[in-house]
């Protein structure tokens, strides 16, 4: 694992997510919101998880932002203002950074380096998929298609 | 020196604050769903990061986890935008402020 990627990957991750929080324009936010996505992919890719990576692409960049840039353009005509920040938002969260960070920093950490793994292929996922994750994976389906068919019940037109 | 586990966790942990702040101190809708899937994300970071540093279990089972965790946070991105149109088609607004008819 490369330091420099790294720092770099964790910069660009947390100056988007930044920008997503604050930014007054909504869909300066859901742009800002895709490249936070992009930097969580990076380093999933240098974690040794490539297919998450690839996963996490395709469902946040190519599916979650294209809904949410076509719910702020079907919400136009809201699309205004978004003025000032909630301070007592802005002490939550500080506050629970620092409880996390002391939390994190007092711990003794398992290993300090990564050990040596064999790659981790997409067979070797699939495999397991369909042999130890099998009621998982049929669950989530399950929930996928109830999520499909409540969403579309929730955006249609109501009849007179 | 390369990345330790604590560097991700500490990451992990302000994407988190990140999203938490999102949720909490912006007024649209679809703010607070960005923030929410901004925490999820980072809930999936410690997870491949435990994975990667810890003892290797087979199956791999944070990469596991995490391939869950994200069909489960699309699901719940589709539904919660369709609740947003939906409230936006009664009130005309997406401001979490002004929807307080239920509000005692």
């Amino acid at each position: 694992m490369n330091s420099v990627a790294f720092i770099l990957i964790a910069l660009l991750t947390l100056a988007a997510a930044l920008a997503a929080a604050s930014l007054p324009k909504l869909i300066h936010a859901a742009l800002s919101f895709a490249v936070t996505f992009v930097g969580v992919a990076a380093f999933f890719f240098l974690l040794g998880a490539e297919f998450v990576g690839l996963v996490q692409i395709f469902v946040y960049i190519g599916a979650v932002a294209v809904l949410i840039v076509f719910t702020i353009l079907l919400t136009r005509r809201d699309v205004g203002k978004d003025r000032g920040f909630n301070w007592a938002g802005v002490f939550i969260a500080i506050a629970v950074f620092a409880g996390l960070l002391w939390a994190i920093l007092k711990t003794q950490p398992l290993s300090i380096a990564a050990p040596p793994i064999e790659a981790l292929t997409v067979r070797r996922i699939g495999e397991v998929l369909m042999t130890s994750y099998v009621w998982p994976l049929q669950c989530v389906g399950l929930l996928l298609t109830a999520a499909l068919i409540g969403a579309l019940i929730l955006v249609m037109e109501e009849k007179r | 020196m390369t990345p330790t586990l604590q560097l991700f966790l500490i990451v992990a942990a302000a994407l988190f604050c990140i999203g938490l702040l999102a949720a909490l101190s912006r007024r649209h809708a679809i703010f607070i769903l960005i923030g929410i899937e901004m925490m999820l994300a980072a809930a999936n970071l410690n997870f491949i990061a435990f994975w990667r540093f810890g003892p290797q279990p087979q199956p791999p089972t944070g990469v596991m986890v995490a391939i869950f965790s994200i069909a489960i946070a699309a699901a719940e991105a589709a539904v919660g935008l369709a609740l947003v149109i939906a409230v936006y088609r009664h009130y005309r607004t997406t401001n979490v402020d002004q929807l307080n008819q239920l509000k005692g």
